[in-house]
């Protein structure tokens, strides 16, 4: 009987075993196969990402160096025929002094300074030029170089029959031809340079006139397009500036502020539930609902200048604000109540529950969402295109009421530009500081956020 | 709770200081939008401008094409609209009426030069020589065939004329907003359209509908943008002939050729002597309100008409526009100076 029951018992576990180790078997298999899944979706997207990052690395990065002349300009006092500075007189009122100086600044740029490029270029290809190669010679140097001396000129007037070595820019296309980014091969007809500037170009390269130095312009020049070759992005990279401040100035107050009375303080009722709602639904607006905003009432109602910074900062702020408050408010409710009915259980009060306690707990969410939620900002175009920040600005501007672009926004202008051979590598190397930006912002997130975790 | 209400309401209060603080405070420099076509040359005056000067800022050009920026020009009186519209065809008189309507009643007309219109492809396919007559029959919604109206049957160009490449018609051209597309109707499909007899037999409401009836089956590509999208059309579609600037083409020669019209190469001298067809004066419009409130404002304008900066061997010419020869220039400046208002076409 007892015997019966254990073979019987003995039969029934040795099928129980077979359909475990055959269910097993199946489960093993599926999680191989989510695993191998996962594996692929991480790897695809790895993939992307590198094809990404290396396509504009590859693009942009040439242009971080610039084609370069090495000239020794001397300030000929012949060709640059000017008075001394004037010095404000004794009991010379301010006003009259400044007129004074204006119509100095306004004789200085009348000077040629075409002419001591051309004597340099001249003496250093060490051959008469002729009047009608005049414009093949003036093809090499970027036009806004002459401007360039005259502003060293202005700052430096003792520079007068000095000789001085300059790093002057070549022009755009220039850069193109000595780059190889036009084809080398391609008849007269198709190139932009005439044959006696390539082969200038190529014979002064070849001395070592011209070098491949790093581009200090991309950094200090505002936009250009009457020199495309200096274009560069201090003006937007301050345009952006501005921008950034007024959203963090006026977003991170309100956002946080809203995000602690919707959490701690305000009852939950109707009202409440349907502001949450409408903050979400924010959250998920188009940013080019809130450019047609901006443009409405910021430059249609309120009458704020167009192309300012000012806007641009009050439209992105509108945007920014209900990733704020989402963040604030997710990371307000991530802290253990314990904390609170603590506080409250030695006697502090509401406020002081919250500022002393969850606040500084709560604080590491909050700047990551913040900081997260200005990088976004930051990278934003549309909603600019519709309130003007898309003119064109060669002014690095002084304050948020200056007409600015924007750093996307300035790509979106050189993406635009007709001369593409100079602005396809020059687009990308925007698009590489832009994404830096970005980049050390999202860092610093990350270590706000390991610098002030607490775990408990 | 009182800290929160407190910071709100003063956050609130600074910003609204701030706006209204602006508000009262003069605007310095000159604003300009529009033309996409202008904006190079305008940017480049205003450049020049802004280094030749220094008592006055350096104007701030914008685009949004011919249409977008008169829109802007006519909105009003005052620091938040633009000084200044750029356009690459006249005013129209509607525009002129918007203009009033809105208070802006001295709509100043200054033409600074000619722009040619020139149809590209691809340089690594075979070239066109194309006339009006083809580029209507490869546009239009119907063609007359041996006295019908039937749906455009061309697919290829070589069917329209055997002289023609055998390749696929793809026609890249400018959408409405751009002041290029008027002049691609009127100097291009209009004349084409004209060139059949039994176009000719239609009365004029008619005849205006059927030549501007542009197809609608994928054979017309219509751009919004600016060239370089059409360019980047060009790269995505090789068999595509697309319509651009001359100086646009002109800096990118590497990439595009140019077809001839009517047997005639786009060229400055062909498009200065009018010899090739397919040219449009370019215009800016200053608005009279603003030249005593924003400072270099007639200054600018004056600059721009100078032969050093527009005429020939200037910047302007380098960059691509074709000069107006002295007596245009002369004309141009008096006009602007006696304030002459523009009346629209």
């Amino acid at each position: 009987m007892t015997t019966l029951t254990i073979e019987a018992r003995e039969v029934r576990r040795r099928e129980r075993l077979e359909t475990i180790e055959k269910s097993l078997d199946r489960r093993h298999a599926k999680e191989r196969r989510f695993r191998r899944m996962g594996l692929a979706a991480v790897t695809t997207g790895m993939v992307l990402v590198v094809i990404l990052f290396s396509s504009i690395l590859m693009r942009g990065l040439p242009a971080f160096w610039q084609a370069t002349f090495y000239l020794d300009i001397h300030f000929d006092p012949e060709v640059v025929q000017v008075e001394a500075r004037p010095v404000q007189e004794a009991g010379e009122r301010a006003a009259d002094f400044r007129d004074r100086d204006l119509a100095w600044q306004s004789q200085v740029g009348l000077v040629n300074w075409q002419q001591l490029i051309d004597d340099a270029l001249e003496a250093e290809l060490g051959e008469e030029i002729e009047a009608r190669q005049t414009r093949d010679l003036r093809a090499l140097v970027t036009s806004g170089e002459r401007r360039a001396l005259r502003d060293r000129f202005i700052d430096d007037p003792s520079l007068l029959g000095e000789t001085k070595r300059l790093k002057l820019l070549a022009s755009a296309n220039v850069d193109v031809w000595i780059k190889g980014n036009i084809d080398r091969d391609l008849p007269d007809a198709q190139q932009q340079l005439s044959a006696q500037t390539r082969e200038w170009a190529d014979a002064l390269h070849e001395r070592g006139v011209i070098r491949n130095a790093f581009s200090t312009a991309l950094f200090l020049n505002p936009d250009s397009r009457s020199s495309l070759a200096s274009a560069g992005l201090a003006g937007a990279f301050m345009g952006s500036l501005f921008m950034m401040l007024i959203v963090i100035v006026l977003s991170v107050p309100i956002g946080v502020a809203s995000a602690v009375y919707l959490e701690e303080f305000a009852p939950k009722n109707r009202l409440t539930d349907l502001i949450e709602i409408n903050i979400n639904n924010l959250a998920a607006v188009p940013s080019i609902v809130f450019g047609l905003l901006g443009a409405a009432i910021f430059i249609g109602y309120l009458r704020l200048p167009l192309s300012a910074p000012l806007v641009g900062g009050l439209v992105l702020t509108l945007m920014t604000l209900p990733t704020i408050i989402i963040a604030t408010r997710a990371s307000l409710r991530s802290i253990p109540p314990s904390i609170r009915q603590a506080a409250l259980g030695i006697g502090a009060s509401r406020i002081q529950t919250v500022f002393h306690h969850v606040l500084p707990l709560a604080l590491p969410g909050i700047l990551t969402g913040s900081i997260l939620g200005v990088a976004q900002a930051l990278g934003e175009t549309a909603p600019l295109l519709l309130i003007g920040m898309n003119a064109f600005v060669s002014n690095v501007p002084g304050s948020p009421l200056d007409q600015a672009t924007a750093l996307p926004v300035q790509i979106y202008l050189w993406q635009g530009n007709e001369l593409r051979n100079f602005f396809e590598a020059r687009t990308s190397a925007a698009i590489i500081v832009l994404l830096a930006l970005m980049l050390s912002l999202n860092a610093l997130a990350i270590w706000l956020r390991k610098k002030f975790e607490t775990r408990w | 709770m009182s800290f929160s209400k407190s910071t709100l309401g003063i956050t609130v209060a600074a910003s609204l200081a701030v706006g209204f603080s602006t508000s009262a405070m003069a605007r310095e420099t000159i604003q300009i939008a529009g033309s996409s076509t202008v904006l190079p040359f305008a940017s480049i005056v205003a450049e020049e401008f802004g280094g030749s000067f220094p008592q006055f800022n350096t104007p701030v050009v914008g685009s949004g094409g011919s249409g977008g920026g008169l829109r802007q020009f006519c909105q009003g009186v005052g620091e938040n609209t633009i000084d200044i519209a750029n356009a690459s065809r006249a005013i129209r008189s509607g525009e002129v009426e918007n203009c009033k309507a809105n208070g802006v009643e001295e709509v100043l007309e200054v033409m600074f030069g000619y722009d040619g219109i020139v149809f590209a492809s691809r340089a690594d396919r075979d070239s066109f020589a194309l006339t009006p007559r083809h580029l209507f029959a490869a546009a239009a919604a119907e063609v007359p065939v041996d006295g019908e109206m039937v749906e455009n049957p061309y697919t290829r160009w070589s069917d329209i004329d055997s002289d023609l490449p055998d390749q696929e018609i793809v026609l890249v051209i400018p959408a409405s907003n751009h002041g290029t597309r008027e002049v691609f109707e009127e100097r291009v499909i209009h004349p084409g359209c004209d060139t059949y007899d039994e176009v000719q037999q239609l009365d004029d409401d008619a005849r205006g509908e059927f030549c501007n009836a542009l197809r609608g089956d994928g054979r017309i590509i219509e751009i919004a943008g600016d060239y370089t999208e059409t360019l980047a059309r060009l790269d995505a579609q090789a068999d595509a002939v697309g319509v651009f600037g001359l100086s646009f083409y002109d800096q990118n020669r590497d990439r595009l050729q140019v077809a001839t019209v009517d047997g005639v190469t786009p060229s400055l001298d062909t498009i200065g002597s009018g010899e090739y067809p397919v040219s449009r004066p370019l215009f800016f419009y200053v608005k009279g309100e603003h030249l005593d409130v924003i400072p270099g404002l007639a200054e600018y304008t004056e600059f721009f008409l100078n032969e050093m900066i527009s005429g020939y061997g200037s910047p302007l010419e380098d960059a691509g526009l074709i000069p107006m020869d002295d007596d245009e220039r002369a004309s141009a400046l008096e006009q602007f100076q006696a304030r002459t208002v523009a009346t629209g076409e």
